[in-house]
């Protein structure tokens, strides 16, 4: 289609769409820089100053710093237990689909993806709080089960296309089923880590209803928690609540800037399978 | 030799059997279990058979919660779905700036949806409003959000707002799985843009179809940090979703046992919509 001309009839749309993209998130940076005087004045116009004031106040009041800390730690240690566990994982049931216990394990943790999460809900509040789980780390073990349907579900499907030959030859020159893993499939499966490790850090950073449940140590609430917890002081203060949603989202869309073609190749390779 | 190998390969899955048996499979398990009781989340219970569950459908909060919960994810879905569709044919066509494009739309999705919703509530209660009456528009001049009859509409426009990222995305992938000929060759025999839709691109995608209808649906029926965020359930009751009565009753409100039996209900719902759809979609794809 690269020898056809530019429709530019349809990128004039798309453009026009993204205003409706957009919008929200102008309003955002507009808010969080005005003063509570300015609001009585045209809400989208734009600040009469670029004062940090808000921001440094939100940090302080909303201990940004510490839940910015405690959501990286559930995302970081939730990434690496789901690439670590569920290619493992995948590996063995991709490699030995034909016996019945294997095929019926696929099917049991593949179902999990119909379960709503209410049903568990409740039972889990007692059970995390019972075995002194409701922490971060908790958080980062139950992130992993109920992400291990859709990871599982990715990583067989790519295993499969790895000829297994490989792994014959490996086992000839005497290499252990667990060499031939981490030494030969694990690098192969490479661009399903990248998918793995895209889908389940946004999940794990934008996660409300998992810390909602689970957290019960204020100083370890993650960045939606705080917002949901401030909401009473906010509704008094729109700009301090302005700074404080936009430092919160602001990390993720930083790093979007600079990956954003990785992070869409990832969860496109991810639906394709 | 083969049995070591065997054995490894056991190694391989039984820990995260267990890790998946006790955290997922138990739970769900113990819900069951609790909704045939009378237990509050607290001290002792008895086992009441299955009066948990004929209370559920006679108890008007939780039907009316079921009925806003089902309107709501069917117009969702079928909006995302349209929206989507097209804007995947935009970004499909020969265009300008289409990375930059793509990558604007896929913004939504590295949102988290429960802060958006927030930026979203500004929007319906002060800025609109603002806008309706400086433009003499009355339907806008009010915070619908306020309407227990208009407060879902804002809802919808938020969830589509938010969905139609990842939707597009998976369009993108399924158009990008037609071979150019076929569109040369349907220009040949003079089909305009709406017969190669229907009769070439549609059919082409319409696995993709199928799965996004499947996902968007049951994804919208267990909403939860859309409804938090921007009405809280309220005014009244009137957009209070299924996941957000199990969550505040059930834990808040000493209905361990009763909001057990209404998420075991809904645990069939869902599974019997997806069945359903899988079904009807399907059908449709072989014809």
């Amino acid at each position: 289609m690269s020898g056809l001309k530019i429709n530019w009839k349809i990128t004039t749309l798309l453009i026009l769409g993204t205003l409706f993209i957009l919008f929200p998130l102008y309003l955002t940076i507009v808010i969080a820089f005005k003063t509570p005087e300015e609001m009585g004045g045209n809400l989208l116009a734009l600040p009469e100053s670029w004062s940090f004031d808000n921001f440094l106040t939100a940090i302080e009041v909303t201990n940004f710093y510490q839940s910015f800390f405690n959501s990286l730690i559930v995302t970081v240690a939730s990434v690496v237990m789901a690439i670590l566990i569920h290619s493992l994982v995948a590996y063995a049931i991709a490699r030995n689909i034909h016996k019945k216990f294997y095929k019926f394990l696929y099917i049991y943790f593949i179902s999990a993806m119909f379960v709503p999460f209410p049903i568990i809900m409740l039972p889990i509040v007692k059970q995390t709080s019972f075995l002194g789980m409701d922490n971060l780390l908790g958080l980062a073990f139950l992130t992993i089960v109920m992400h291990l349907a859709l990871n599982v579900f990715i990583y067989v499907g790519y295993v499969k296309t790895i000829p297994i030959a490989l792994e014959e030859a490996a086992t000839i020159d005497g290499a252990s089923t667990w060499t031939t893993f981490w030494k030969i499939i694990f690098p192969l499966m490479t661009p399903m880590h990248a998918t793995v490790g895209i889908l389940t850090a946004l999940a794990a950073w934008n996660d409300f209803m998992l810390p909602l449940i689970v957290l019960s140590d204020e100083s370890q609430y993650t960045l939606p928690l705080v917002q949901y917890a401030f909401q009473g002081q906010f509704s008094t203060n729109y700009n301090l609540a302005f700074a404080s949603y936009l430092l919160a989202i602001l990390p993720m869309i930083i790093v979007y800037i600079f990956a954003q073609k990785w992070i869409i190749g990832g969860v496109m390779r991810g639906s394709v399978k | 030799m083969k049995a070591k190998k065997d054995r490894a390969f056991l190694w391989m899955v039984v820990p995260a059997f267990i890790l998946f048996f006790a955290f997922h499979t138990f739970p769900v398990l113990q819900g069951v279990f609790f909704s045939f009781t009378d237990y509050k989340g607290y001290g002792s219970w008895d086992f009441t058979g299955l009066k948990n569950y004929f209370n559920v459908f006679q108890d008007t909060r939780a039907l009316s919660a079921y009925g806003f919960t089902f309107q709501f994810a069917i117009i969702a879905t079928i909006l995302v779905n349209i929206i989507s569709i097209f804007i995947a044919l935009g970004l499909n066509a020969n265009i300008k700036f289409r990375k930059t494009l793509r990558a604007t739309y896929f913004i939504p999705y590295i949102l988290s949806v429960l802060i958006v919703s927030y930026i979203f509530r500004f929007i319906f209660t002060h800025v609109l409003p603002d806008i309706g009456s400086s433009l003499g528009i009355e339907a806008i001049s009010t915070n619908i959000l306020g309407n227990p009859d208009l407060a879902w509409i804002g809802i919808v426009i938020l969830a589509v707002w938010q969905a139609a990222a990842f939707n597009t995305l998976l369009y993108l992938a399924g158009l990008a799985t037609i071979d150019q000929q076929v569109y040369e060759a349907a220009s040949i025999d003079g089909a305009n843009a709406w017969q190669t839709f229907w009769k070439v691109t549609f059919p082409l995608v319409a696995p993709f179809f199928t799965i996004n209808m499947v996902v968007a649906m049951k994804n919208f029926l267990m909403a939860f940090d859309q409804i938090v965020g921007l009405t809280g359930g309220g005014p009244g009751t009137s957009t209070e979703s299924i996941s957000l009565l199990i969550y505040t009753s059930g834990l808040g409100g000493g209905q361990f046992a009763y909001q057990s039996a209404n998420a075991v209900i809904y645990f069939i719902v869902i599974v019997v919509i997806s069945v359903f759809q899988l079904r009807v979609l399907e059908r449709r794809e072989a014809k």
